[in-house]
């Protein structure tokens, strides 16, 4: 349908956007790429020659390497699964005639608005300190004794200080795609007397399809580069130490720029299997 | 959707829906009522809810403290410069995607989204290194860019998936008139987007106000926005609750504000074509 | 648009420039959002008046500022005039040729007054690097009404041996009273540097002569296992994530009934606008293993540092100059009392008559001059520093190790498996770094 002229003009519309982001993968890229090859310790006067695949090697055999993939893939599978399986569930629930709907759902929003830093130290500090927080007075109240969050469950913890920071993506998502529902088809459903769960089997969740991949596809992006809630809450001890923190503590605190780029072609590597294998269900889910 | 209930379901719906939207928003809530505490009764034992002697002072110290106006002044301009610049770079492509569909469409939009999924961290030193050579640290303006080409792909993709849904017809009937491309962006197709660039702004202007990595390792003093003013109240010596409280509402309160008033257009927008 | 309003638009701007011109002497400064810097930021305006140099403030959570400053002075960014550091940035650094030496201060300045133990620890090849602002060493503080209550009494300078006894004593539990906090929070300047002295004082070291590292010593594992059982018998609940600030604010909530860390804290612990135990605290020299003759004293002092290629180096060293001065002292000790004044840097405050009369003043001195950091252990070592090692390598691997520790504090590791990751952590760094 398109014409030569508008496919052309089409293309020089697109380019500045290609381009640009063309540059800022390539240049970090390629600067990270040089850096991974040599002994880079800038607090041993910098650049120091060529080392080959000294770093990578150093890199992966380090002790810290698996259990960091590990918990990074821990970290964005179980803040999806909590965030999908909740957001459908209160989507559900919103979808359902009440009384100041339009309240109930700005107060479920509100988390998406606060900045993850804000979020970390309130959690951190007003709800989880074993002592003053919040959940301790409620432990206590019931005779319980109160849970160290940030030492004996470090890792739930981060889980549900980023799920909560996100549930209100996925619900947002979700209750638009449920809306759209037809609601005859459901109505009939429920004359029918098909039982809840068959009609959310049958009808709704095959309907959320589509909403739920983009969800997923969003959510992973950000939840890979989840990095000030570990920072600010436990600075990656207790298994919290995803590859993005071992990358930080590899460039910044322990000033090997080398070892640490290398780390970040790791993470890019991660990041491309992950995106690729999210291509495939999303370009399967996105065509229509 | 409007089916018919009973009013003792309407009821049990409502009840079950404020309770948990009551949960949600309650970290919220506690972080405002404890900015209105002295910082004894933050931590008092019980925990006191409202019954306390409220205070402004946590917000008199902070505002003391810090040059607040500033701080905000920045976050505004950096997170709306990089929204409006990320627009203006984004409506094109998003719409040339949009309606002059090649064989790699899909693939350049996956792959600008990929972009998105390099680690901060491990490009952090390079990006520093080229912001010297450039003179933009600590400027608004590197920011404004760093922060538009952060967010552009998720620009791209919101805006793609709102004109897709613009029918065809419209632009044959506007191409069998003789419009201009430029014409038939500027008078038939934005207007008919404008909802969807509304939601697109919102989304990207929270995400940008949020954003916590460039914006603290960029920045020292002139062009620090308010992530960074957070970063000076996090963990001080001594009881900080009230003050930590008092200065998170601060940071958070403009795009709270902002977020509910507009929330109709940002709840339409976040559909990122998920609803066909 | 008239004519008129060009002109006064012009007219504008040339009086917005001028104002730019006279105000060019503008420092920005780095500094930890500890509470004497943040009392430093309240005297700004008195600094301004005196000088005409105006200041600007980026004031950052200690882990945000390493990682800020460390960036940029290893880029050579050039964003401030001033950064905060401590004795382990600033004779690295100072090799480096990063900094600006503080030679030249004026004869008021005195030199010569700072601490010789602070001079020492902020200088490199004999040139001084950063001013001290204030300088600390660790002891003990404790309640006198507990301990009383508890029918003991406690020595100048206890052992680890009194100390847990005295712990499990005054432990109570109902009342939500723990004998001893400690900090158990990962990070080589929180977790990282208590458990270092610890050890210092129970005979071990970080590495022998020859660089190897020393975590499979049978003193490290005494260090540990000792400082785990003590804690679990008399520590509060969760003590793993405890850094400072946390077992600050325990303490001023009566919550402890021991603390052994940062001198400072003792201005903080006896002042009754913040503390609810003001008047019940005592001190006593850090402790030692019956026997051992290093006692668990560490040295640090947060200093001011211009970093080399600053354009304001004059203005910078006018500001160092006059906030590590007698002067600053003073102005504090008007405004907010003697025991609020940056303590630790200066012999002179401590011959000051008001100052000695400062219940901590004299144990603070004492614990500041019992630490040696060119003779930290007891078996020899090839590095300087307490509680730190003073090489670049230090910070990250000692980072990690305390993460294994804090780790075997919370009971999700043993002590031997927390010790044998130490040791392979170090030895790996030390390897990649070529010291073996």
């Amino acid at each position: 349908m398109a014409t030569k002229a508008s496919r052309s003009a089409a293309r020089i519309m697109i380019a500045p956007a290609v381009i640009l982001l063309l540059g800022w993968m390539l240049v970090p890229l390629i600067m990270t790429l040089w850096f991974s090859f040599r002994t880079y310790l800038p607090l041993r006067g910098g650049d120091q020659g060529w080392t080959g695949f000294d770093n990578y090697v150093r890199f992966v055999s380090s002790s810290s390497f698996w259990p960091s993939i590990m918990t990074t893939l821990t970290i964005v599978v179980s803040v999806l699964v909590i965030t999908v399986v909740l957001g459908i569930l209160l989507a559900m629930l919103l979808d359902q005639p009440m009384w100041g709907q339009g309240v109930v759902r700005i107060l479920v929003i509100a988390p998406f608005f606060v900045m993850p830093t804000v979020s970390a130290l309130v959690w951190k500090n007003m709800f989880m300190d074993p002592t003053n927080g919040l959940f301790a007075h409620l432990w206590r109240f019931f005779g319980a004794d109160p849970i160290s969050w940030m030492s004996d469950a470090a890792m739930p913890s981060i889980i549900m200080i980023v799920s909560w920071q996100w549930l209100p993506f996925a619900t947002l998502i979700l209750l638009t795609a449920i809306q759209s529902l037809d609601g005859e088809q459901l109505e009939a459903s429920e004359m029918d007397g098909a039982p809840l769960l068959k009609r959310f089997y049958y009808i709704i969740l095959p309907h959320l399809g589509r909403a739920i991949t983009i969800v997923i596809l969003i959510q992973t992006i950000f939840l890979l580069a989840v990095f000030a809630e570990i920072l600010v809450t436990t600075g990656g001890a207790f298994g919290t130490r995803t590859l993005s923190y071992l990358i930080f503590q590899r460039v910044l605190e322990s000033q090997n720029i080398g070892l640490g780029s290398a780390g970040g072609v790791y993470a890019i590597i991660l990041a491309n299997i992950v995106a690729i294998f999210l291509m495939r269900i999303v370009g399967k889910n996105l065509d229509n | 959707m409007s089916r018919a209930v009973t009013p003792r379901r309407k009821l049990i719906n409502t009840t079950i829906a404020w309770a948990i939207g009551l949960l949600i928003f309650f970290p919220i809530l506690w972080t405002i009522l404890t900015s209105f505490k002295t910082e004894g009764q933050a931590i008092a034992s019980p925990p006191i809810f409202l019954n306390f002697d409220w205070t402004l002072e946590n917000y008199a110290v902070v505002m003391e403290r810090s040059n607040y106006m500033r701080f905000l002044w920045n976050s505004i301009i950096i997170a709306g410069g990089s929204t409006i610049l990320g627009l203006i770079i984004a409506v094109p492509a998003a719409w040339s995607m949009a309606f002059v569909p090649s064989k790699r469409t899909k693939d350049i939009l996956l792959w600008m989204l990929s972009t998105k999924m390099l680690p901060a961290v491990g490009v952090l030193y390079p990006i520093y290194l080229l912001f010297i050579e450039l003179g933009l640290l600590d400027s608004r303006t590197g920011l404004v860019i760093v922060m538009m080409l952060i967010n552009l792909p998720i620009i791209v993709w919101m805006l793609y998936t709102y004109f897709r849904e613009i029918p065809g017809e419209i632009l044959e009937a506007a191409r069998m008139d003789g419009a201009a491309l430029r014409q038939e962006v500027l008078y038939i197709l934005t207007p008919m987007a404008i909802p969807g660039i509304a939601s697109t702004m919102l989304l990207n202007f929270i995400l940008a106000w949020n954003e916590a990595f460039w914006t603290l390792n960029l920045t020292a003093a002139k062009a620090a926005p308010l992530t960074a003013f957070i970063a000076s109240y996090s963990s001080p010596e001594g009881l900080f609750y009230a003050k930590l409280s008092a200065a998170s509402t601060m940071a958070i309160a403009p795009i709270l504000i902002l977020g509910w008033f507009s929330q109709k257009q940002l709840v339409r927008g976040l559909t990122f074509g998920a609803v066909k | 648009m008239t004519k008129r309003t060009h002109a006064l638009l012009g007219a504008c701007a040339v009086a917005a420039l001028s104002t730019a011109a006279f105000a060019q002497d503008t420092i920005t400064i780095a500094t930890v959002n500890n509470g004497d810097m943040i009392r430093m930021q309240g005297y700004t305006d008195t600094f301004t008046e005196q000088t005409g140099i105006e200041v600007e403030w980026v004031t950052l959570e200690e882990n945000v500022l390493r990682q800020r400053v460390t960036t940029d002075i290893t880029t050579k960014g050039g964003q401030f005039d001033i950064m905060t550091i401590g004795m382990y940035e600033t004779p690295i650094w100072g090799a480096n040729g990063w900094l600006v030496p503080l030679d030249g201060m004026s004869a008021e300045y005195d030199v010569e007054d700072i601490l010789p133990a602070m001079r020492n620890g902020l200088s490199h090849d004999g040139t001084l690097y950063a001013a001290p602002f204030y300088g600390e060493s660790s002891m003990v503080m404790y309640r006198t009404d507990l301990m009383e209550a508890a029918g003991l009494e406690m020595p100048t300078a206890p052992t680890w041996e009194f100390i847990r006894e005295a712990a499990a004593a005054m432990t109570d539990r109902d009342n939500e009273i723990n004998g001893i906090c400690l900090r158990g929070k990962a990070g080589w300047g929180e977790g990282g540097a208590i458990i270092t002295v610890t050890a210092n004082s129970f005979g071990a070291r970080w590495f022998d002569e020859d660089w190897t590292a020393q975590f499979d010593q049978p003193e490290w594992a005494e260090a540990i296992n000792f400082y785990v059982d003590m804690m679990n018998e008399s520590g509060p609940q969760g003590f793993a994530t405890n850094g400072f600030n946390e077992n600050l604010s325990l303490f001023q909530q009566g919550k402890c009934g021991m603390w052994i860390d940062a001198t400072v804290a003792a201005s903080f612990v006896t002042n009754p606008d913040e503390s609810t135990v003001a008047d019940s605290v005592g001190f006593a020299l850090a402790p030692n293993k019956d026997g051992v003759s290093k006692k668990a004293n560490w040295l640090w002092a947060w200093a001011l540092a211009i970093p080399a290629g600053t354009q304001n180096e004059e203005a910078a060293k006018t500001f160092i100059e006059w906030a590590t001065s007698k002067e600053y002292i003073g102005l504090v000790a008007a405004n907010e009392g003697w025991a609020n004044v940056p303590p630790g840097a200066r012999a002179s405050l401590y011959a000051t008559p008001e100052y000695q009369e400062v219940p901590f003043a004299q144990m603070t001195l004492d614990s500041i001059q019992a630490a040696d950091p060119n003779n930290p252990t007891v078996e020899p070592v090839p590095y300087v520093g307490v509680q730190f090692v003073a090489i670049p390598e230090f910070a990250g691997m000692a980072t990690e190790v305390s993460q294994e520790f804090s780790a075997a504090y919370a009971g999700q590791q043993t002590v031997e498996e927390a010790l044998e990751k130490a040791q392979a952590i170090t030895n790996e760094t030390m390897e990649a770094a070529g010291y073996r």
